[in-house]
């Protein structure tokens, strides 16, 4: 809506010129300055008049005297963009254009890491994506150096460089065997962005449980639940206890805690003990009283 | 002026012919409260004392219902009423009764057994709960036994509950655009079928969360036609336990009414998935889970609550499969009493009689609702 208002005003201004007709002035306009600095637009000839700079979203507006410069301190323009600058005196209207530049050196990372957790050993399931900006916020379309680096829990590191491509560069890496937080950073100059990646187990690998008489229970635990890593599956995970006897069955949904899972059934002659965790059934346990 | 007068007059003859005409013939719901005490008939018969009795009970009329039973004396007037409407907070608690039907099973000169089946309107339909009264001569009139259900007593106890609690904290609204935040949980249909049935498609199958994080699931599915155009598109609701903690299945059902499935082509399932804060406490137990064959043919069994917080809702899921191991039909319930700590409460699902044909094993699933506490 504001560049709309912009291009309306900028197109106002233009009508008036073509009305206005040449006339012996002149305007001098840099043909590019770099956000947020300073500086100054001469003119001569046409008397006192106003000057306009209009860009994608900033307008300035100063008196001007019949002749000379006029001084713009720094920070008066730090959007980068292509600017119109039109002078309106008694005798006429002149106007040009010149492109306000990002500042060279990068300010601010936007570090897009995803996901934000993975099971381990994923090939190319880390991606990170990192956009650099000048100190004003203007994407800096330059070409410019980036290197990530994702740490993982045991201190193995995995390292990529690109460039920029339009403000940009991506990057792809590997979860590693090992569970735990990685550390992704993405770097330009001295410039750095973080992200925490964590890396969870996969399914668990074997699934085993025991069985012992409790009085007129079974006591069932399994034994500390992996994943084919090694890793300790998450307490907090569901596992699955049925007894199956004659006539019925008893089910228990029963998380990890401490990497074992342990319930008490009732004790059925003849009963039938499985277990299960998502799709990863455990052994099957047969029992007689 | 004249215009408006000849409305207002108009309206005001409507409005007490409309009452006049509700108050001599008034609908069978808006009995119990416009014209009790007339339809209350004498209790002369037994059936007379239980229409009596639900009528009062359809009222809210607790005092004169305790007032006619025979056996008062063996329980006071609230305990009554906690009976009907339960003793912890439940579904029942805030339900009313739509309708009752009673039915004689026995019947002597002094004694007779009837059979009161009170159909309760919950927020997720309808309770039924069916009470077997005995009811007794006493001179001129018949008094009702009424059958009161005693509250279990959980003895006093310290049940000590250390089992994992997820919180969730979400990037913050201020937070720059390329902040990072937490990704939703990963979910995977393990199963999925579609049948016809007499009234539509069904959909079921099944959900896996396969994180190590508690997900809030839903499910839903597109039907589409051979030409990739949508012909229905429905969710599963409630046919589905919506909080799966790591690991966990849920099955879900979604019916597309009046469609025919050799209408359809292809089918766009569509799992969403939320974090949420959860806690892995309460377990629940299923025991004694029973599939019973045709006819009648139901799913019974008894949930036990292992752990010390109090279960407000329960609601059972069922998946039936054949001897293939394919999925074939998913039922589910509400039980309309509190789940208490080590406390067995029965469930009983129906089945149809063509389902109950092909089953041959199933799993059961709860999910429960805790007043004041997390999902």
């Amino acid at each position: 809506m504001k560049a709309i208002l912009t291009l309306l005003t900028a197109g106002l201004l233009l009508a008036k010129l073509q009305a206005a007709g040449g006339q012996e002035q002149t305007l001098n306009l840099p043909k590019s300055i770099e956000a947020g600095s300073a500086f100054s637009i001469e003119h001569s000839g046409g008397g006192e008049g106003t000057l306009y700079i209009i860009g994608p979203s900033q307008v300035l507006k100063r008196d001007v005297k019949a002749e000379g410069a006029v001084y713009f301190p720094a920070r008066s323009l730090y959007d980068a963009g292509h600017y119109i600058v039109i002078l309106t005196q008694a005798s006429g209207t002149k106007s040009g254009s010149f492109d306000v530049a990002p500042i060279s050196a990068p300010d601010k990372l936007s570090f897009f890491a995803n996901p934000s957790r993975l099971p381990i050993g994923v090939k190319n399931g880390i991606t990170g994506a990192v956009y650099v900006f000048d100190a004003y916020g203007n994407l800096i379309t330059a070409p410019t150096a980036v290197s990530f680096e994702l740490t993982s829990p045991t201190g193995g590191i995995q390292k990529d460089h690109a460039t920029t491509s339009i403000g940009r560069a991506w990057t792809e890496m590997d979860s590693t065997s090992q569970q735990g937080s990685g550390k992704f950073v993405a770097q330009v100059g001295e410039l750095k962005s973080e992200r925490i990646i964590r890396q969870v187990p996969g399914d668990p690998c074997t699934l085993k449980m025991n069985a012992q008489q409790a009085g007129q229970q079974v006591q069932l635990q399994t034994e500390p639940v992996r994943d084919c890593s090694g890793n300790a599956i998450p307490d907090g995970t569901i596992v699955t206890f049925t007894e199956t006897y004659a006539g019925g069955q008893s089910t228990v949904d029963v998380p990890l805690k401490r990497d074992v899972a342990q319930v008490k059934l009732p004790l059925h002659s003849g009963a039938k003990f499985t277990v299960a965790s998502g799709v990863v059934l455990g052994n099957q346990i047969g029992w007689q009283k | 002026m004249k215009k408006g007068g000849l409305l207002a007059l108009s309206l005001a003859i409507a409005t007490v012919a409309l009452i006049v005409i509700g108050c001599v013939w008034p609908v069978q719901a808006a009995l119990p409260f416009i014209i009790q005490k007339t339809l209350l008939t004498s209790s002369s018969t037994p059936e007379a004392a239980v229409q009596n009795l639900g009528q009062e009970i359809q009222a809210h009329n607790w005092a004169k219902a305790y007032e006619s039973f025979a056996n008062k004396a063996q329980f006071t007037e609230p305990e009554f009423e906690l009976d009907l409407t339960g003793y912890t907070t439940n579904l029942r608690t805030y339900s009313t009764l739509d309708h009752f039907k009673a039915w004689p099973l026995h019947a002597s000169a002094d004694e007779a057994d009837i059979r009161l089946e009170l159909d309760w309107a919950t927020v997720v339909g309808t309770s039924v709960m069916t009470r077997d009264l005995h009811v007794v001569r006493t001179g001129d009139h018949w008094n009702v036994n009424w059958p009161l259900t005693k509250q279990p007593i959980v003895p006093p106890q310290v049940i000590a509950v250390n089992y994992l609690r997820w919180d969730v904290i979400y990037r913050g609204a201020g937070d720059d655009w390329g902040a990072q935040d937490v990704n939703a949980p990963s979910v995977r249909i393990i199963d999925m079928h579609p049948v016809q049935r007499a009234d539509g498609v069904v959909v079921m199958g099944e959900l896996l969360n396969d994180d190590v994080v508690p997900a809030y699931v839903s499910m839903s599915a597109i039907l589409q036609a051979k030409d990739k155009s949508p012909i229905a598109k429905e969710e599963a609701f409630d046919k589905i336990s919506h909080v799966l903690l790591p690991k966990q299945i849920t099955p879900f059902l979604i019916q597309f009414p009046d469609v025919r499935l050799s209408q359809v082509g292809s089918i766009d399932m569509k799992p969403f998935s939320i974090l949420v804060p959860a806690s892995a406490d309460p377990v629940i137990a299923i025991d004694n889970e029973k599939f019973n064959p045709s006819p009648n043919a139901s799913l019974t069994g008894q949930l036990i609550n292992q752990s010390g917080q109090v279960v407000n809702v329960a609601h059972v899921l069922g998946t039936l499969y054949d001897k293939s191991g394919q999925l074939v039909w998913v039922v589910d319930q509400y039980v309309d009493s509190a789940l208490l700590p080590q406390t067995p409460v029965a469930f009983n699902i129906q089945i149809p009689d063509d389902i109950a044909k092909k089953v041959s094993t199933e799993r059961t699933v709860v999910a429960t609702f805790s007043f004041g506490g997390l999902l």
